[in-house]
């Protein structure tokens, strides 16, 4: 594989996404006087209070109307305005659907949607609340761009790099702190999989929270003798097919990690495509076709099956079907 | 705005006439769309785009002009006959509506159409992407007025009042909604079917400052929108009050013509009513 390794490094240290995201917006807010900034009633959650502090007349919040809010962003945007809008995950793609697939997707509006609380790790509040259908939502639609970053540096890096985009967006950011992973020169590439490890018997490619499993599961497959490449696949869409692929005719085998349904999501887009191009044995980890329930964002992890172990399981569970066919 | 002189609304009603003619021509080439609803906005948009609105067909994407949003995307006949009439295009293109390969979509599309601003046919979105355009020009300080048509029917869609609270919330006096108040939808009159009424006093509860005209009546219309620029601290709502199908005797305030396009048979004698 030519791609080369990033450099990473898996500490105690963490960040929440979206404290991030709401740091992020007043820096490029204070940089760009185009960008404004769209609530639904959620701007203290979603931490874009702090730019409402800060440029009260490009804030709106929108009261409790997330259908209101997406096409009032396409206005702005169509105006020449860089919206960015927030709300939970659960609301944004599936209250507001039609809206982002016709004002947004369809009119090609320079909206993007930054949503916060997306899947199982929201804890407490339920499955009400808790959205793991979101990137299956997003990802139907033309057009649109899907971010999943793995950890605060790389969220405020997207972020810095999709002022400059036109591109319709979501950015999919979550309740709970992320281990850091990237250094603060990380460089974020829209349509590129991070290379996070090098391995030559199994390929995991994982998003958000899932990413910082991998890599104690590739930790625990070292020690097993198994030799597993770890990309992180922040850009869902438009995915890196070309990764997607020598990742299947290189090391011939492939898990799927994300905190999100396996319908539909990242799991999906890698099984499309590898068995269209080049068919390998496949694990998918993430919920399957089931609601969450209230519990403490770690213990619903281990609930759900979302663990290095499980993934590291799997792992040797796909080596094994790979080495049975050849 | 003075009165218009008699001599301009009699070109006013002689091009509505034409484009009636010119919208009931092209959707009996398409074989399908939506009559009755098209034809019950002509004047309300011949009044914007040939009086009202501050445009220019030669520069579409011009950053100081009014802008206007067909929320029911379903007139998108007689918007597009209207823009091909100013030259925003080929009035040739009219010919291919829905047709593969053509411009003009069966509703509109602003990828691919001069002087459409965003994309409508899911109905109640218009006014909240016109409540986004009004609030930008308001960031710019700019003197850019936002229109926007919508259908009484549409306003049975709960975004539309989500986006009358924004209006007002926001204070948007450069905002002007136009509901085309033909009392019909698909399945039948408004009345049976999902009522709306008292409409105007349900926009000024909303905090809307709201007219009502004959919505086939230039000089009504026209000083409806001039009066719509004197408020202050509020959107204004124009209920014009139309017919389903006008213009064409046998078309006027039918249900049937909703959404089907007439047959040859019947061009041939709309187009003997609006030629004599």
């Amino acid at each position: 594989m030519s791609q080369t390794l990033c450099t990473k490094t898996l500490g105690t240290r963490t960040l929440g996404t979206r404290d991030v995201y709401g740091d992020v917006l007043v820096r490029l807010g204070q940089q760009n006087p185009n960008i404004v900034v769209l609530d639904a009633d959620l701007s203290c959650s979603t931490r874009t209070e702090k730019f409402a502090k800060a440029f009260p007349d490009r804030f709106f919040n929108l009261g409790i109307a997330e259908q209101d809010m997406i096409s009032t962003a396409a206005g702005l945007a169509a105006f020449g305005k860089i919206p960015f809008v927030s709300t939970f995950a659960v609301f944004a793609t599936g209250r507001a659907w039609d809206q982002i697939r016709q004002s947004l997707c369809y009119s090609m509006q320079n909206v993007k949607i930054v949503a916060t609380h997306a899947g199982i790790t929201v804890g407490e509040d339920s499955a009400t609340h808790q959205a793991n259908e979101d990137i299956a939502l997003m990802r139907s639609l033309p057009n649109m761009n899907i971010i999943v970053p793995a950890d605060g540096i790389e969220t405020e890096k997207a972020l810095e790099y999709l002022v400059h985009d036109k591109n319709p967006v979501y950015v999919r950011l979550s309740r709970c702190k992320f281990p850091v992973i990237f250094d603060s020169d990380y460089v974020f590439q829209k349509g590129k999989a991070v290379l996070l490890e090098e391995g030559s018997e199994a390929t995991i490619i994982a998003i958000g929270i899932m990413v910082s499993r991998a890599l104690r599961a590739c930790e625990m497959l070292k020690k097993e003798g198994i030799s597993t490449r770890l990309l992180n696949m922040s850009t869902v869409k438009p995915i890196d097919q070309q990764a997607i692929v020598a990742a299947a005719e290189e090391t011939g085998c492939i898990v799927t990690a994300e905190e999100h349904s396996v319908i539909g999501g990242l799991g999906s887009a890698v099984a499309e495509i590898i068995s269209e191009r080049c068919p390998v044995p496949l694990k998918r980890i993430g919920l399957n076709d089931c609601f969450g329930v209230s519990g403490d964002a770690e213990k619903l992890l281990t609930y759900y099956g979302l663990t290095a172990e499980a993934i590291a399981q799997a792992v040797k569970d796909v080596v094994a079907r790979k080495r049975k066919r050849n | 705005m003075p009165p218009l002189p008699e001599s301009k609304i009699l070109e006013l009603k002689e091009t509505a006439r034409q484009l009636r003619i010119e919208v009931l021509r092209m959707l009996t080439r398409a074989g399908s769309g939506h009559t009755g609803g098209s034809l019950s906005i002509i004047e309300i948009l011949v009044a914007l785009y040939m009086v009202k609105l501050r445009h220019d067909p030669k520069n579409p994407r011009w950053p100081d002009r009014d802008r206007f949003v067909l929320s029911k995307g379903h007139g998108a006949p007689a918007l597009y006959a209207i823009l091909a009439r100013l030259g925003y295009f080929d009035p040739a293109e009219l010919m291919n509506l829905r047709r593969l390969g053509g411009m003009l979509q069966g509703h509109p599309f602003n990828l691919s159409t001069p002087g459409v601003e965003i994309s409508t046919g899911s109905l109640g979105q218009g006014l909240s992407v016109a409540n986004g355009m009004a609030l930008a020009a308001k960031l710019d300080k700019s003197a850019v007025r936002v229109y926007v048509l919508m259908g009484d029917g549409e306003t049975q869609e709960g975004q539309i009042w989500e986006a009358a609270m924004t209006a007002a919330h926001y204070k948007l006096d450069n905002l002007c909604g136009i509901i085309d108040a033909n009392k019909l939808q698909i399945d039948g009159s408004l009345s049976e079917i999902m009522n709306i009424e008292p409409i105007a006093r349900k926009w000024e509860a909303f905090g809307w400052q709201v007219f009502e005209v004959d919505g086939h009546d230039f000089q009504a219309l026209l000083a409806a929108f001039d009066q719509c620029e004197q408020v202050k601290g509020k959107p204004s709502l124009i209920v014009a009050h139309t017919v389903k199908g006008k213009g064409v005797s046998f078309m006027e305030g039918k249900v049937q013509y909703h959404g089907v396009a007439p047959t040859e048979a019947e061009l041939e004698k709309a187009l003997l009513e609006l030629t004599c």
